[in-house]
Formats: C-alpha cells, sequence, structure tokens
C-alpha cells in the first residue's frame, strides 16, 4: 500500500470547513488525483449486459456518451420515481435543516460542502425539480432547479462515487431521509449511459462468471481452503475437512470471498472452518454460490438480484435445510433487507435451527439464513464451546460496528458477546462513534480501489481517530470488525493513521480462544504469533 | 451585522467554539457563498406586505380577500395535501429499508430495542409517534468539530429544542385560532387558551405559545443567516418559509398587543366562513387584513412546498417499517425476473477445473 502520493497524515487534517465562495451550483468539479476511481471496463460492462461499454476516464474531457443521453436519465429517473417511494418522498421532503451535514464521514473529512449529505442528494434533486416538478419548470434556479448538462453528469459521478452508503446520515434525519437510497438511484441513473467505476463493474462482472467478486475459479478456491486447513493443522494439530458443493450437507455456508483470499480475511476464515470442524457441523462450501458479497447493489438493484439469486439456487441444488452467512458488512445489508424480496421464497428451505443447540432463529425464519454471529453467540450462551480467552491477552481489542449490520439489520449485541467471551481485553470506542452511530471505514460501496486512497483516508479519518483515542487511552492494538471490506481496508486505514493497530474478524478471535478436541499444545495465536512473552503491559 | 456577533451567534447556534478570527477567516467569512436566495426572500415578503396593504386600503380588494381568496386557499391547500400524499403513497415500497438504529430481535436471551429497531407494528407506532412528536431522530444531533487535530462530536440539542418550540407552539396558536370557527366555543379550546395564557402578564393576557413560536422561528431564521455552511444550502423556500410564518406571527402579535382588532367583527367573519355565507367586515383594522394576506399565502403555499415534510414525515420507509425482514417476506410488486448465471451454465464452463479439483458435479 503506497501513500506517497497523498498528503502526510498531518497535512491531510488540515480541513476547512468554511464553504467556498461560490454557490455550489457555480462550484465546478475538480477531478483531483486520490479523490476518484477509475472508469468501469469495457469488457466488464460487456459481461453484465450493460449500456455503453467504451474506453474512457473521468479525467477526460468527452466522456463518450450516448448522444440522447439525457433522454435516457430524464426516462430513468421518471422510471424509479415511480418504482420507489422512498426516491420520490426523498426528493421532495428535505427541509435542508443541516442536521445530516457533519454526520458524513467524508464531510468531517475532507470539508467539501458538497459531501453533506444534504447537498449531495441536492445535486440530484435539483435536476428532479427542473424537470418534474412545476415550480423547477417555472422558477428555475429560484426553486433551486437546474439544468442537467454533462458538467451536472460529472458532479454525480464524483459525489455519487464518494459516497459509501453507510447511512449514517439517515440515523439523524428528522425524516429518515437516507443518502444511502439516493446514492443508490444516482449510480443507477450513471449507469444507464455507461459511467460507473471499475473497482464495482469488476467484482459484478466476475461474480456473475465464477460466482465470486475476486474472479477465483472452482479449482483455485478449493487450493485456498485446503491451504487454509494446513494453516490451521499447523497452528492446531487438528486437521479440518473443507466439504465443497457436497449435497445433503445440513447446511449451506456463504461467507464473502475476501475471507478466503487474503489477510486477514483468511485468519477469520480458519476461524469459521475451526468452528464448525470443532461443533461437528454437517455443511458445505458451494464454489458456485462462493460469494455473499454483492457489489451489484453498488450498481442497481436489477444487478445485486442477479448476483444474489445464485445463494438461493445452490442451497436448492445442494438441498441443504438452511444457510448460514459469514462475517459481511453490505452483503448482510443484503440479505437482511434485499434477498426474500429479490430472490424468495424459501420455501425449499427449513426454519433455521441450531443442530448443536437445537435454537431455533425465529427471526429467519423466512429468508432461512443465519448470520454467523448470531450462531455462534448461541453456541457459547449454550455453553457448546470451550474457550480459553486468555490466549488473546497478547490482544486489547476494540470493536467497529460495520455499517450495513449496524444501520441495515441492528446487529450490534451478538459480536460484542462473543467479543467478551473470547477476549479478556475489550474497550469500547466512545460512543457517539459506535453502534447506530458508528463510522464507516471510508471504502465501501465500491470505493477501496487504490487511486481513491485520499479521499479512502479522508473518510475513513473519524473511525481512525475513534480508534487511536482508544489506544492511547487502553493500548488498543486490535480492531474487531464483522465486514470483509473493513478487514481489507482498515489496515491501510490504521497503518496511515493509528500505525500499530491491526485488524481481524471476531471470529478470528473466536478462533483463538477455542480449545479444540485433540489440538496440540498451542504456542501461537492463528497468524502464527507466539503466545508467550507478548502480554501486555497491566498497567497502562 | 458585524463579524464578531456573527461569530458569537455562530458559536451560540451551534453550540461550537469558534477558531480565533485571523485575518483571512474574516474575509472567508465576510465574502461567504451567495446570499441572494435570503435577498430575494425578503423582498417576496415585502411585496407581499404591500399587496396586502394596498388590498386593504382598497373595497374591492378586500371583498376578494375576505370572500373569494379564503375559500381558493382552503382548497388549494385540501386537495394539493391530499395529491402529494396519494403521490407519494401511490408509489410503491419494493423493499423493506427501515434504519436500524437498535438491537435488533433475534435471540431471546438478547436485548432488543423495540423503538429503534421494530419488530413489528406496535414498535413501529412507538417509533413513528416519537419521530412525529418529540423529533426522536434530531435529538440525536451532535456536532462535529475538529479540537486538537482530531473530531469531536458535542451535544448539540439546540436544533432540536427550538424546533420543537417551534412547532408544537403553532399546533397551539392553530387550535387557539378554532375558537373564531365555533360557536359556542368548546371548552378545551378555552382549556387550551387559558393555560397558554397561565401567567396572565400584561393585558391582554400574552400568551406563551406566542414567544415561544417567535423564539423558535428567529433560531430556526438566524442559524441559516448566521452559519455559513447552512446559508449556503438554503434555498428561496428555506427563507421564504420561514418569514411567511414570522409574518403571519408578527401581525397576529400586533393586533393582540398594539392595534386591537375587533374581535366580535373576526369572529362573525370565520363563522361566515365555515357557515359560506361570508360577509365583508367593516372597519377591522389594515393590520388584520395584512395578517389574511400572510396566512392565505401560507396555506396555498404549503402543499406545494417543502412544508409537506408534515405528511412526508408518516410515509418515509426507513421509519416506518419494521425491522422483521428475516422474519417475515416483503412483497415488491413489481419483482420481475432478471437475467442469472445458471449452475448449469457455470458447470459446463468450468466442468473440466471442477473435474481436476475433484469437485462433485451434476453431470460428469
Amino acid at each position: 500500500m503506497s501513500f506517497v502520493k497523498i498528503p502526510t497524515p498531518d497535512k491531510l487534517i488540515a480541513i476547512r470547513y468554511e464553504p467556498p465562495e461560490t454557490s455550489w451550483m457555480d462550484t465546478p468539479t475538480v477531478f483531483r488525483p486520490g479523490t476518484w476511481s477509475y472508469s468501469g471496463a469495457a469488457k466488464n460492462l460487456t459481461a453484465l449486459d450493460m449500456p455503453n461499454p467504451r474506453a474512457w476516464q473521468p479525467s477526460d474531457e468527452d466522456w463518450k456518451l450516448p448522444e440522447n443521453w439525457q433522454q435516457i436519465i430524464l426516462e430513468g429517473m421518471r422510471e424509479r420515481l415511480e418504482k420507489y417511494r422512498s426516491f420520490k418522498l426523498f426528493m421532495d421532503i428535505c427541509v435542508r435543516c443541516g442536521a445530516c451535514a457533519d454526520k458524513c464521514h467524508f464531510y468531517i473529512g475532507s470539508g467539501d460542502p458538497k459531501n453533506m449529505p444534504v447537498l449531495r442528494a441536492e445535486l440530484l434533486r435539483s435536476v428532479y425539480r427542473r424537470y418534474f416538478t412545476e415550480s423547477g419548470k417555472r422558477f428555475g434556479r429560484l426553486a433551486g432547479a437546474r439544468d442537467l448538462t454533462v458538467d451536472v453528469l460529472k458532479e454525480w459521478f464524483y459525489y455519487f462515487y464518494q459516497c459509501t452508503e453507510c447511512r449514517r446520515c439517515s440515523v439523524f434525519c428528522p425524516y429518515g431521509i437516507d443518502q444511502a437510497e439516493i446514492t443508490m438511484m444516482g449510480r443507477e441513473l450513471l449507469n444507464l449511459v455507461g459511467c460507473n467505476i471499475n473497482w464495482v463493474i469488476e467484482p459484478a462482472a466476475n461474480c456473475f462468471r465464477t460466482g465470486n467478486h475476486l474472479g477465483i475459479q472452482p479449482g483455485g478456491i478449493k487450493d485456498m481452503l485446503e491451504f487454509i486447513a494446513d494453516d490451521i493443522e499447523d497452528r492446531t494439530g487438528v486437521r479440518v475437512e473443507v466439504p465443497l458443493n457436497k449435497k445433503g450437507a445440513e447446511i449451506l455456508f456463504v461467507a464473502p470471498s475476501g475471507d478466503y483470499f487474503a489477510d486477514p480475511g483468511t485468519y477469520t476464515c480458519m476461524g469459521y472452518l475451526m468452528l464448525f470442524h470443532e461443533i461437528g457441523l454437517n455443511y458445505t462450501f458451494s464454489t458456485y454460490a462462493s460469494e455473499g458479497g454483492n457489489f451489484g447493489l453498488f450498481t442497481s438493484h436489477e444487478m445485486a438480484k442477479r448476483l444474489n439469486a445464485k445463494i438461493y439456487a445452490e442451497a436448492k441444488r445442494l438441498g441443504v435445510k438452511w444457510i448460514l452467512g459469514g462475517e459481511c458488512g453490505h452483503m448482510w445489508r443484503l440479505l437482511h433487507q434485499y434477498m426474500d424480496t429479490m430472490n424468495g421464497p424459501a420455501d425449499f428451505l427449513a426454519e433455521p435451527v441450531s443442530p448443536i443447540t437445537g435454537t431455533r432463529f425465529e427471526n429467519a425464519r423466512s429468508t432461512k439464513m443465519v448470520h454467523i454471529a448470531e450462531f455462534s453467540a448461541d453456541l457459547i450462551r449454550k455453553g457448546k464451546l470451550k474457550l480459553n480467552p486468555a490466549r488473546n491477552d497478547a490482544l486489547r481489542v476494540t470493536f467497529h460496528d460495520s455499517c450495513n449490520p449496524a444501520r441495515g439489520m441492528g446487529l450490534f449485541e451478538e459480536p460484542r458477546y462473543i467479543i467478551r467471551h473470547a477476549c479478556n481485553h475489550f474497550h469500547e470506542m466512545a460512543e457517539d462513534t459506535i453502534r447506530e452511530k458508528t463510522l464507516c471505514c471510508g471504502s465501501g460501496a465500491g470505493l477501496g480501489n487504490d487511486e481513491n486512497m485520499e479521499m479512502r483516508m479522508r473518510g475513513g479519518m473519524p473511525r481512525a481517530m475513534a480508534v487511536r483515542q482508544v489506544k492511547e487511552k487502553h493500548g488498543v492494538n486490535r480492531l474487531a470488525c464483522i465486514c470483509a471490506i473493513d478487514r481489507a481496508t482498515l489496515p491501510p486505514l490504521m497503518e496511515y493513521w493509528v500505525p500499530g493497530v491491526t485488524v481481524s474478524g471476531v471470529h478470528e478471535l473466536l478462533a483463538n480462544a477455542l480449545v479444540m478436541t485433540g489440538e496440540k499444545d498451542r504456542t501461537t495465536d492463528l497468524r502464527g504469533q507466539s503466545l508467550e512473552g507478548k502480554t501486555v503491559d497491566e498497567t497502562l | 451585522m458585524s463579524v464578531e456577533i456573527r461569530c458569537a451567534l455562530s458559536a451560540f447556534l451551534f453550540y461550537r467554539e469558534v477558531p480565533p478570527l485571523g485575518e483571512e477567516h474574516l474575509s472567508k467569512i465576510e465574502g461567504a457563498t451567495s446570499i441572494m436566495n435570503l435577498f430575494i426572500s425578503l423582498i417576496a415578503i415585502l411585496v407581499l406586505t404591500l399587496l396586502a396593504l394596498g388590498v386593504a386600503f382598497s373595497a374591492g380588494l378586500a371583498y376578494l380577500l375576505t370572500v373569494i381568496v379564503p375559500y381558493a386557499a382552503f382548497a388549494l391547500f385540501l386537495a394539493g395535501f391530499v395529491y402529494r400524499v396519494a403521490k407519494w403513497a401511490g408509489a410503491p415500497v419494493p423493499f423493506r429499508i427501515p434504519t436500524t438504529c437498535g438491537q435488533e430481535k433475534s435471540l431471546p436471551w438478547i436485548k432488543t430495542n423495540p423503538l429503534e429497531s421494530p419488530s413489528g407494528l406496535p414498535g413501529v407506532i412507538g417509533r413513528m409517534v416519537l419521530e412525529v412528536l418529540l423529533f426522536r431522530s434530531l435529538f440525536r444531533n451532535t456536532r462535529a468539530d475538529l479540537y486538537d487535530q482530531r473530531p469531536v462530536y458535542g451535544s448539540a440539542k439546540w436544533l432540536w429544542f427550538f424546533g420543537l418550540l417551534f412547532h408544537w407552539s403553532l399546533l397551539i396558536i392553530v387550535l387557539r385560532h378554532l375558537r373564531f370557527f365555533i360557536e359556542p366555543i368548546a371548552p378545551w379550546i378555552s382549556g387550551i387558551s387559558a393555560v397558554d395564557g397561565f401567567f396572565e402578564i400584561g393585558i391582554p393576557t400574552l400568551y406563551l405559545s406566542d414567544i415561544a413560536i417567535l423564539t423558535g422561528l428567529s433560531f430556526l431564521f438566524l442559524r441559516r443567516v448566521v452559519v455559513p455552511q447552512l446559508r449556503y444550502i438554503s434555498l428561496f423556500t428555506d427563507y421564504f418559509s420561514l418569514l411567511l410564518i414570522l409574518g403571519a406571527v408578527g401581525t397576529g402579535l400586533l393586533m393582540r398587543h398594539f392595534f386591537p382588532t375587533d374581535l366580535l367583527q373576526v369572529k362573525n367573519l370565520a363563522l361566515g366562513w365555515v357557515t359560506f355565507s361570508p360577509v365583508v367586515p367593516g372597519g377591522i383594522g389594515k393590520v388584520f387584513y395584512i395578517h389574511l394576506c400572510f396566512v392565505f399565502v401560507l396555506i396555498a403555499w404549503f402543499p406545494m412546498s417543502k412544508l409537506m415534510h408534515a405528511g412526508g414525515v408518516f410515509l418515509s420507509p426507513t421509519r416506518n417499517l419494521a425491522n422483521d425482514n428475516r422474519r417475515n417476506r416483503h412483497l415488491n410488486p413489481w419483482n420481475a425476473p432478471v437475467k442469472v448465471h445458471t449452475y448449469e451454465e457455470y458447470e459446463d464452463e468450468f466442468r473440466d477445473k471442477m473435474k481436476a479439483a475433484g469437485l462433485p458435479m451434476e453431470k460428469e
């Protein structure tokens, strides 16, 4: 990870919150390097049958838009205003009270007024007023309306790909206006004329073809999981099995592909495998449904549905009873709030019951998919796991509520319950930065690419600073989370703002503490780091 | 207004520490953002006042204002309100997308938060009641500031407090006005007035709601003018709506405390409206006409403006839906089939690789 091209932290933190002198409608968008993402490659658009595949970059003068691009956008807007009450309502009822303004991590980190959720929404509202309201048609700018021009489209692109759809603003809005909803619409519209970013479109295209974002083919998945099993054997002396595409398994397990692809996600994946082995779970991975995450959600509702369909289809084909899902943020937004509606009903599955504890997961009785934090918390509660939290004593842990499980699901207590039982040192960050008020990693919704690094460091700054506070106060050295994008993007964020803090999934911590049947004397944690001599200074 | 006063005000309104004023800072504040929307709103209100005065001095126009306009304004309000709400309500809710601000209902031993993450209708009703009557979400408001090179989040309840003050006093004032429209005056209306004027300050008694609404409105207006970020996002309609209400309140207060109006005449007029037999009142005072003008413009303006948040708040899908997505399936009325990549296609493409990896397959 290279930070050479972006300002040093002490320069980046010198943020001015004064708006510019020119009105926002007259302030041009500058595509400054480090603050935007590369365009979607033509081959990926073609693979997904998406419009206007071509070679272009956002920094180009000519975006090679279709001739009738305005008509396409406006027609797309009309259609969505009729299909989504959220969109229509959120275009109409904002009073610009400004309560959302300094709730956005991108605004706090950049000071750019167009990163205030209210103004980000006005970018779209102004066009809505101009073409869809009487006052806007008649009074134009006086009514807050403006024409849809190429510059406006570019502005949309810049700022709708500077929103991580984290929903923090919607917690504070007195009318529940959700910028994530508006950004999703804005991105859908941009996609109609072929304006999207490769960090979203390539994973989506990969996922459509190979079943996962990273484009890993069946043999590769098997190799990676076997490799992880080797590591487990090395650390614990226990050989775990890696069931793949197994018909007749009781449970289909779906994780984000990041968890078996790269560190530190792989340690979380080790945690899954060790847990399932220890409790003797009859489950299977799938190479076809090898991704729970869904970058379609950052493209359009239709694409989200196309990519999500494989999960139920695979559950049906394999004849499992229900589905268990790994630690991932936007994956769970989709599984919790969209999957059943989009691709249900899952009437071929059974209401989830834990085969170990007999607990009936009534909250998942229709969707038939359970979050692994719910599943493991239940195991601990029922005394089915033998845990030795002292094995995590070298770690002083804090927990980052990932945006989507927090504000799109309400999953707060289960991961904390697991951490408290797996670790002896757990410290919460400041109240205004956790739970429903959690601050985004700054790289979600497809923005976690290297070319966008400055914006990521800006957007992640509020989260990082909250971590720095507990580091200074309690000596925190481990940031736990339940999101694969977090595990991929928080490490560079920590490296930049809070060196010395590592990142892990909750199930890595659980597996560190998990006493397995037949294990050897465990001298290292899952990362191979010695358990000895790393005990933290108790005087801190 | 001097910069120092503006900064002090800004500090109060936003409850924040203002950085020391360097030369650069001064020029920034002085030059900040176009203030055109504010000026145009002020001019619009001025024009409206002049028009109202014109009406007051012309018998023909007075007829228009007291006999025709009331019905027109009220009809516009009703039809507009119903139309707007019907438009929203007519749009489907394809997905159940509550913003969850508390623990979901999951395992029985985990404490849930029924109001912030409602699992069913009672919780949703509770959440909406808190939202509509007490502005629950606004109560969460914090203020982010950079302090010592790190963001800190201070409590910032002023917007909540003055917003609530304004809305509740507006409601009480509207209810109090019902005494003009109902004869005999219902006891609950007199009750409201009695409580509202409980302290019996001055003659006629100063209503607490009048002071409250003036305070609330002044705060809301001033923060829009003074705080640079708010001025930056404010549109004409934001200033105009506040000034319009301020105009109605101001003229109302003038009538009550400085230019007494013949209340009998007012009541006759109001009862005339209600019974569809309005009569142009005689010698009722010029301020009354201005008051009427403001009120009718406000009523007519309401449904075509941002003031419709009053109706919209009830329909917000991030607030009025239960967080029971996995328990009960939500139906999307326009759910359409999409092109998917089937397992068969997948296996066909990767058959050799799957075989080499020893993975089970449908077709060998």
